[in-house]
């Protein structure tokens, strides 16, 4: 079995057509949908929150039948998932694009059973400590990207669940929980 | 009462098949033929008439009733051609033309390849036929152009050139097998191998003062085509008959290989062009029926589909001079599909534009690209235009249409890579998403 680092590769992706868009409808619609659930599952097992389009991206290509995606291919590829809400464009130059292998609502209910798991749920944390700290470590929150992090919780903050406030220094935010 | 006519040949697209040499002169449509007093023949009604070098025909349009049959009346046969009398009366008539034809002694028309005697017409009647003109054709210049061919009498030049290229053919061989020095009309005879040589030698150099008269001038061309497409089919033997003269061998590399030359002469096919002159207003019908017929002899050699482009650049060739433009060779095309001729215009998606024969299934080519895709070779590599084009036995152009048509359908999809651009079988539907790691 072909693997991408420890990722294990489905067989299709040794099949020269899947790496160029195909331009028959139906044939089309099958192919954005591999690819859809290719890329979430890879970010989602590669912990890749954010993908650039024109940077090499090891999904992108195939070295063993000499493929890979053009630019457009990806951008297609990539809208669909935008479409789906499992993506968004960083930039308007369309150059960076953030995966959300979790949607925002996912999130904040993985990071709420997080508070739940551990007592957390009048207490005060810095935004670093959850993506980094102990605790976090061995759950999904770890090394979660910033923006991500950052919607999810203005999202319970919203709710009501928590409060986000500045702390000492520009990047020193913290969050004040009432779950 | 059928009988009366003789009879005329027509293909298969409704031409007439024209004799050795027998060019078309004029047409004229919507024509009724009566005889004077209607005792011979049933009229025939609303028909096309054509006036060649050595006949008059009549062909049936299809909206005239099915009974009657081509019918042809030898220039032969007339006896005389009565000048029109313009009269009140004839201002409101249709134009006529009435000419007086030999009836032989049972009834029909006087025919002279039926070997029926000598045209002296010792004993034998005449009638007086006439031909309505209820079209809108130049009835003046048809009546013209028929004392022109009736006057010029060119079937008796054709009795003469036909036993004329009988013994030129036998030059070689002829003077062997007689002995004596000298031949029955006084010049000193060629024998052994340097009077075949001298022979040969003499036709060379015959053959290039004739090229070089033809060139001169265009008239004298026109009339010397057909000497040069007598002598292209006398090279055409001489080709097919393989290397059996002595000076065969250098002839051979001068004139480059075989298969150049056989394309080149079959080119030269056509004697008499449809012209815009000689068809008036029926131009482009009598085009798309000639095209019709043209196109069938390409169409077989290049596998049943051929691209227009090149149809255009084969047939204007054959005409040689009176050349169409493509618009012309657009309209040909579209009228087929008012005629029952065997092939169609077929118009791709991506604007190719193609001439096919109306036998040719789609459905048959797919399965036999679906058989090529599927062999381990292509299922690896996918195929190319080319491998379709060699085993589907077309140009390669024609085969990226019919694989670009496999792959709208769902058959194939493409893989587009430096390597070029292939096609594989479709294996997308097959992926169950599910599914997709295969533990061995």
């Amino acid at each position: 079995m072909q693997k991408l680092g420890d990722f294990k590769l489905p067989h299709f992706f040794n099949y020269p057509p899947y790496f160029t868009l195909q331009p028959v409808r139906e044939t089309r619609e099958k192919q954005v949908q591999l690819w859809k659930e290719l890329i979430l599952d890879y970010c989602r097992t590669q912990k890749i929150f954010v993908i650039g389009l024109e940077e090499e991206f090891p999904l992108f290509s195939n070295s063993v039948i000499e493929r890979t995606l053009s630019h457009e291919a990806r951008e297609a590829f990539l809208s669909a998932l935008i479409s789906e809400g499992r993506a968004e464009w960083l930039d308007k130059g369309h150059r960076r694009c953030l995966i959300l292998w979790h949607r925002i609502q996912d999130w904040a209910d993985i990071i709420l059973n997080f508070v739940k798991d551990n007592g957390f749920e009048d207490s005060v944390m810095t935004v670093e400590e959850i993506r980094s700290g102990i605790e976090s470590r061995g759950t999904e929150l770890h090394g979660i990207d910033r923006t991500i992090l950052m919607r999810a919780l203005k999202l319970l903050e919203q709710k009501g669940k928590l409060a986000i406030f500045k702390g000492t220094s520009a990047d020193d935010e913290g969050v004040k929980f009432s779950v | 009462m059928a009988d009366f006519f003789s009879k005329a040949e027509v293909t298969s697209s409704g031409r007439p098949v024209l004799l050795r040499s027998e060019v078309e002169c004029h047409l004229l449509s919507s024509v009724d033929i009566e005889s004077e007093d209607n005792h011979h023949f049933y009229p025939l009604k609303s028909g096309l008439l054509i006036l060649t070098t050595h006949r008059l025909l009549w062909l049936p349009s299809s909206s005239s009733s099915s009974t009657s049959s081509a019918a042809a009346i030898p220039l032969h046969a007339i006896s005389h051609i009565f000048s029109t009398k313009k009269s009140l009366k004839s201002m409101f008539h249709s134009p006529r033309i009435r000419f007086q034809v030999l009836v032989s002694p049972d009834g029909r028309l006087f025919d002279p390849a039926s070997g029926s005697g000598s045209s002296s017409g010792s004993g034998s009647k005449s009638i007086v036929l006439t031909a309505v003109v209820r079209g809108k054709g130049d009835c003046d210049g048809f009546l013209g152009k028929l004392w022109e061919s009736w006057r010029a009498r060119a079937w008796e030049c054709n009795e003469t050139s036909g036993s004329g290229s009988g013994s030129g053919s036998g030059t070689g061989t002829s003077t062997a097998t007689s002995g004596g020095l000298y031949s029955s009309d006084g010049s000193v005879r060629m024998v052994g191998v340097a009077g075949i040589l001298r022979k040969e030698q003499e036709m060379w150099e015959s053959t290039d003062k004739s090229l070089q008269d033809a060139f001169q001038d265009l008239n004298a061309l026109m009339s010397k085509a057909k000497e040069m497409v007598m002598l292209a089919e006398k090279m055409r033997q001489k080709l097919l008959s393989g290397s059996s003269s002595q000076t065969s061998g250098a002839n051979d590399e001068d004139m480059g290989s075989k298969e150049e030359m056989q394309d080149w002469l079959l080119s030269v096919g056509i004697i008499s062009p449809v012209t815009k002159e000689s068809a008036g207003a029926l131009y482009h019908q009598q085009l798309s029926r000639q095209l019709a017929d043209f196109v069938r002899t390409p169409l077989q050699r290049a596998g049943g589909m051929i691209n227009l482009i090149d149809a255009y650049c084969l047939f204007n060739r054959a005409r040689g001079t009176e050349l169409i433009s493509p618009d012309d060779m657009l309209q040909a095309c579209s009228l087929w599909e008012k005629f029952d001729v065997p092939v169609m215009l077929r118009k791709f998606d991506s604007g190719v534009m193609v001439i096919q024969n109306k036998s040719h299934s789609d459905e048959e080519v797919f399965a036999r690209i679906k058989g090529l895709v599927t062999k381990p070779e292509a299922l690896r590599s996918g195929i190319s235009p080319s491998d379709a084009a060699i085993t589907l036995g077309i140009a390669p152009a024609m085969a990226k249409e019919h694989l670009l048509t496999a792959e709208s359908k769902g058959l194939l999809c493409r893989d587009i890579s430096p390597d070029g651009f292939r096609f594989y079988i479709n294996l997308f539907p097959e992926i169950d998403p599910r599914d997709v790691y295969l533990l061995k």
